[in-house]
Order: C-alpha cells, then sequence, then structure tokens
C-alpha cells in the first residue's frame, strides 16, 4: 500500500550535503498503525514529509496505493494528497481567522465536493472527535487538546487512506496526549493506516508496528524491548 | 470555488487593515493621477468627427517667401491667403468646400434693456453647414446663391440664440450686427467641439464663435481680422482691399472628397491651380500642396499640446512607482501568509489553485484602488478646470468609457503588481512551513 525502495533524499547547499535519508526501505500494509521513532536529525521527518507528498526524493522507488510518484506533476501530487493523505501537525496548523466549519472545510473545498457533502462530511469529522457543538468558534478559543482533535477532523474528514502524525502530541500534556492517542487508535481500528513519528517510546509502544530511524536509513523493531534498548544505544552515542 | 476565493480574500484583506489600506492608497493615488492626464489626452486627441474625419481634408498651398519656408524643414503656410480662399472655393473642384475664418462685430439686441456686445464671428460658405454636420435646432444653414449674393444672412449659436431672443425659434428674425441688419436662417442646436478642429490655428480648445455668416461679407462689409495673420511681404498702401489682394495668410480651407480617386483629382487640381499663379507672378517657392485629413491636421497641428503628453507620462511613471510599492507591500503579505500557503497544500491545493485564489485578492484590491483612483481622478480634473477655467471646458471630464479604463487599469496593474509575490510565495517548500509554524 505504501512502498518506499531505497529512497535516498539529500538537501544540498552551497557548502554542504546532508543525507536525510539513505536507502531507505519501508513497507506499510493497509490498516496499519506504524509509529517511527528515532533521535532528532534522524530523517523522520523527512521520511514522513516524502511519504506524505511535500518533498520529492533524488532516488528510489515509491508506490503510494500501488502508484508510482515519481515524476508526477504539481496538480497531480496535490491531487493524491488531497484524496489519499490527511495530515496531523504537532502544531496544529489551523487557520486562525476560520471557525472549525471552515477549518475542516478547507481540504473538501479542493476536492471539489458540493455544499450539502461538505457539510455532512464535516459535521460527521467535527462530531467523531467530540467538538460537534463547537463549530463556530474560532482556534484561539479551544484548548491546544481540542485544536490537535480538529486537526484530526479535517484529516479525517476526506476519508483519506492514509494518515500521517508528525509528533501530533508534542504540543499537548499528557491528559491531552492520551485522549489524542486514543483517538488515533480508534481511527485506526475503523480502517486507516496511520503513520506517527513520535520520539515518545511510551507513545510508540502503542502503535501495532514500531520502526525506528537513525542516519537516515530505517530499523524494523518487532519487540517492545528492542525499542528501549535502541532508544538507551542512541541516548549513550548522543551523550 | 471562485465564490470561495473571493470570501478568502475578504477575510485577508480584513486580517490586516492598515496594510490593505495602504495598499488601495498607493494604487488610487497612482490610477487618480494617471487617469486625470489620460483622460485629458484622449480627450484632446479624440476624433472629433469620426464617421467623416477621412473625407474631410485641410488644403495646404505653398504661397510663402522664397528665401525661407514658413516653417522647417519645408512646411508650407498653415493657413491661406484671401486670394486661395476665394479661389479654391469658387473653383468648386470638391465635393464640398469652405473657406472660413474668424471675426468679430458689434450686436445690437433688439430688447433695450439689453446692451450692445461684442460677438465673435465665423465666415464661412454654405458648404460649411453640411460638411461638417452642424447640428441645427432651427432653421438650416443659408442657400448657396447667399454666398454669392452677398445676402446679410446669419446662423446663430444656440447660446447666442438664448440671450438675444430668449431661446425661440427666432429663424426670419432680424438682428443688428456691424451696424447692418441680417436675417437669421438658422439656430445651432449644441455644438461643442473638443478639439474645434476646423479651426486649429488660434487654439483648438476655445469656445465656439458666436455666429456665422457668409464668408464674402468680409469684403462687402470689410469686417475685421482676428486670428493669427501673417503676411511674408508688406502690402501696398490701399486699404481693406490691398489687405485682401496681399500675401497674408489669415483663411483655412477645408474640402470635403469622398474616394482616393477624388483626392487625387482634387491634388491635381491644386498642382495646377499653383502653377496657373505661378505664372501670374505668385507662388515663388516649389509646389508643395498638402491635403492632411482631420486627424492627419490634428497630428500636424500638434493638438495634443507636448507639455499634456509629458504630464501624462510623468503620471504614468508615477503610477509605475506606486505599483512597485503594492509588490512591496503585497509581497510582504504574502510573505506573511506563508504558513497558510503550506498547509493549504499539504491538504490538496495546488500552486494554481493557490496562485489564482491570490490573484483574486489582488484583482480585488485592484478593484478598491480603481474606485478611490476613480474619485481622485475626479478631484483631479477639477483642479485642471479649476486652474485653466473655460478653456478645458469639456476636456476635464470623465466619461463612462475613462471611468471602465480607470478600473480596469486598476485592475490588470494590481494583478501584474501581484504576481511576483504571489509566485514567491506559492513556490515556498511547504514541509518547512508545517513543522515550523
Amino acid at each position: 500500500m505504501l512502498k518506499m525502495t531505497n529512497i535516498k533524499k539529500v538537501f544540498r547547499t552551497e557548502v554542504v550535503e546532508t543525507h536525510a535519508l539513505r536507502d531507505f526501505s519501508l513497507h506499510v500494509k493497509e490498516g496499519d498503525f506504524v509509529a517511527v521513532t528515532g533521535p532528532s536529525g534522524s530523517g523522520k521527518t523527512t521520511f514522513l514529509n516524502v511519504a506524505g507528498l511535500l518533498e520529492t526524493f533524488d532516488e528510489g522507488d515509491y508506490l503510494l496505493d500501488g502508484q508510482s510518484v515519481k515524476g508526477m506533476s504539481d496538480n497531480q501530487l496535490a491531487r493524491m494528497r488531497n484524496e489519499k493523505i490527511g495530515f496531523i501537525f504537532q502544531s496544529f496548523n489551523l487557520l486562525p481567522d476560520l471557525n472549525l466549519f471552515d477549518n475542516v472545510d478547507v481540504p473538501l473545498r479542493y476536492r471539489g465536493f458540493n455544499a450539502k457533502e461538505r457539510k455532512e462530511r464535516i459535521v460527521q469529522a467535527l462530531e467523531t472527535v467530540g467538538l460537534g457543538s463547537r463549530m463556530k468558534h474560532l482556534p484561539a478559543q479551544l484548548s491546544g487538546g481540542q485544536q490537535q482533535r480538529v486537526a484530526i477532523a479535517r484529516a479525517l474528514a476526506g476519508e483519506p487512506r492514509f494518515l500521517l502524525a508528525d509528533e501530533p502530541t508534542g504540543n499537548l500534556d499528557s491528559a491531552m496526549a492520551q485522549s489524542v492517542l486514543e483517538l488515533l487508535e480508534d481511527i485506526n481500528k475503523a480502517g486507516t493506516t496511520i503513520i506517527m513519528v513520535t520520539h515518545d517510546p511510551i507513545l510508540a509502544k502503542r502503535a501495532g508496528r514500531n520502526v525506528f530511524v537513525r542516519d537516515g536509513q530505517v530499523t524494523e523493531v518487532t519487540k517492545a524491548t528492542e525499542l528501549d534498548e535502541l532508544v538507551q544505544k542512541t541516548a549513550q552515542v548522543v551523550g | 470555488m471562485i465564490a470561495y476565493y473571493f470570501k478568502l480574500a475578504l477575510l485577508s484583506l480584513r486580517r490586516n487593515l492598515l496594510l490593505t489600506a495602504l495598499m488601495i492608497a498607493a494604487i488610487g493615488l497612482g490610477i487618480g493621477a494617471a487617469m486625470t492626464t489620460i483622460t485629458v489626452n484622449y480627450l484632446m486627441s479624440a476624433n472629433p468627427i469620426p464617421h467623416k474625419s477621412d473625407q474631410l481634408f485641410y488644403v495646404q498651398v505653398d504661397s510663402w517667401d522664397p528665401n525661407q519656408p514658413y516653417t522647417e524643414p519645408n512646411e508650407p503656410p498653415d493657413q491661406v491667403t484671401w486670394t486661395e480662399a476665394t479661389n479654391l472655393t469658387a473653383a468648386k473642384q470638391a465635393k464640398r468646400q469652405s473657406a472660413i475664418a474668424t471675426s468679430f462685430a458689434v450686436i445690437e439686441p433688439e430688447r433695450a434693456e439689453q446692451k450692445p456686445f461684442i460677438a465673435s464671428i465665423r465666415l464661412a460658405y454654405s458648404d460649411f453647414f453640411p460638411m461638417f454636420d452642424v447640428p441645427f435646432l432651427y432653421g438650416s444653414g443659408w442657400q448657396e446663391s447667399a454666398d454669392q449674393d452677398l445676402r446679410r444672412v446669419v446662423v446663430l449659436s444656440k447660446k447666442m440664440n438664448d440671450e438675444i431672443f430668449g431661446g425661440e425659434d427666432s429663424v426670419g428674425r432680424n438682428l443688428i450686427m456691424a451696424g447692418t441688419s441680417f436675417q437669421v436662417v438658422g439656430v445651432l442646436d449644441n455644438w461643442e467641439l473638443k478639439p474645434k478642429f476646423f479651426d486649429v490655428t488660434t487654439g483648438a480648445f476655445d469656445e465656439m464663435e458666436d455666429v456665422y455668416v457668409p464668408f464674402l461679407l468680409k469684403q462687402a462689409m470689410e469686417l475685421p481680422s482676428s486670428g493669427n495673420n501673417n503676411c511674408w511681404k508688406p502690402y501696398e498702401e490701399g486699404g481693406f482691399s490691398a489687405y485682401l489682394s496681399s500675401e497674408c495668410i489669415n483663411y483655412q480651407m477645408w474640402v470635403e472628397l469622398d474616394s482616393d480617386a477624388a483626392k487625387a483629382d482634387y491634388q491635381s487640381f491644386l498642382h495646377s491651380y499653383v502653377e496657373e499663379q505661378k505664372r501670374l507672378g505668385r507662388f515663388p517657392r516649389e509646389q508643395n500642396n498638402r491635403l492632411s485629413d482631420v486627424m492627419q491636421w490634428m497630428e500636424n497641428q500638434e493638438v495634443v499640446a507636448e507639455d499634456a503628453r509629458m504630464m501624462m507620462y510623468m503620471a504614468l511613471m508615477f503610477l509605475v512607482v506606486c505599483l512597485l510599492n503594492t509588490v512591496a507591500l503585497l509581497l510582504a503579505k504574502f510573505i506573511g501568509r506563508t504558513p497558510e500557503i503550506a498547509l493549504r497544500r499539504a491538504v490538496g491545493a495546488s500552486k494554481r489553485t493557490l496562485f489564482l485564489q491570490h490573484i483574486i485578492e489582488s484583482a480585488m484590491l485592484g478593484v478598491a484602488g480603481g474606485i478611490l483612483g476613480l474619485a481622485i481622478a475626479w478631484l483631479g480634473l477639477q483642479g485642471v478646470s479649476g486652474l485653466y477655467g473655460e478653456d478645458t471646458k469639456g476636456l476635464a471630464e470623465l466619461d463612462l468609457t475613462m471611468a471602465a479604463l480607470a478600473v480596469v487599469l486598476a485592475i490588470v496593474s494590481t494583478v501584474l503588481a501581484g504576481i511576483y509575490p504571489n509566485w514567491r510565495t506559492c513556490s515556498v517548500a511547504p514541509a518547512g512551513q508545517l513543522k515550523t509554524q
């Protein structure tokens, strides 16, 4: 469903080349809940950006839903993002001038749904995240946890095949983080594939599958104890 | 989707009212200044008789000084002598023809309470009225026979008829002018030509004359000359008739020629006429005859004043400066919006979609700037009227075409100004923005 093979991504400036991803290969199946962990600068976010078609890559192959994304035009990539991918960001990225209804409406506008269908989807998405009664509120009138729920509703409204979450609980206290994570688990149980980048091993352990990224390469983790070991080793190296 | 873009544009414009007001003011000022000068130039250079401007020809023949041209490098005089005015008209070689000139005389109104006053006179032949499509409120021009019979007939301007006869149908009534009784044969409807193309030698934007009388009455009544009167050699003593026989130029000559063949024939006639005059000892210079249609004549006489043109260029440069300011303000505004643009790209908007969205926002600024520009242009034109007074009557007015042009110019220029800021912001890589927000 999401298959990356030997992906290479290099960031270049005039003086330095940074290999963010090198021979990065990962196969995510439909319905997976994958947690991606790793130290800062390991390439987690770059992987997520490439997976979400927000960044291009230099080498390798990437099949999303059976389609190779290599060489796609900006329009094709935008359409693919709109139809197949939902994003959740650490800082929510809600538009402050728009109320919750209009925020959730943003991706649906680009999808070309009619007004009736958009309304139905928005109402349903906001009710799913428990904010059905606050549609006319502005983001600033909500707590951080509620804002992240709105962002999840926005990601869900288009019924994407993938949900890509970049540190979705990074800006939340533990209680709110717990509730957001439970929401993501429910969404995954309903059939949506989730790839979540986090550096919190506790959250990562709750995912069905864990991958560990270091120096732009991926290591599959099969047991929870392995993840602890990898985290400790990395901490020692960094320390 | 377009309605959605309009909604977003309105939201965006309301978000920072000061910045929005600054941009609208910059565009409005530029458009206002540009439209003020463009309007004046447009009205100055407009075709005053579009349906037949290519059939009316101003006649020039070179009767000037053998030692120097009338104007360098070798331009023939811009008027003709009395001899040419009367001969060329009498020859009847064109479909219609009329020599014209200006004069003045004292009018003694019928009503005792009205004091005598000096009126401006247009001397013309009977062809003048149909040739220039002169509109009549009452009556008509005089018959052709009145030209040769030296009949004392007069056509009044509407303004003059209002003053002397209270606006009544005065056809058939008499008027004392230059001590002679004239019969009114026609009253003009409103006829304000800007430019007054048939005689631009004394000011293309001067007021129209008060009364019109047969051309040859100048000689019969010894009516004084007015307008530009230029002579290249002194004339002998002998009073008024000697002046009329002299080489002084004070008359304008127009002919109506409705085909290229007719024009060619008339040119050939002019050539023969000048040859004949040469045999009589006149026309010491080489043949240099010209037939200029209305627009060529306007161009030749530089009806659109050079300083007005310069002012327009300067105003257009000012508009460019205003637009550069708008580019900077738009750049600041749009760059401040990169996180939103990044988010929209992430959730499925293509660069093209976002570009269109922001172009609509630019266009809305253009509409607002255009409306403000219209108001400023109106004020500017009032200022022009105040400065130059009656001379600019009819020139300092915004018509529907110019109003529409102002708004279109504002929209187009603002959209153009928005292209670079738009392109910059829509090209920002979304990934970095989403992480750092």
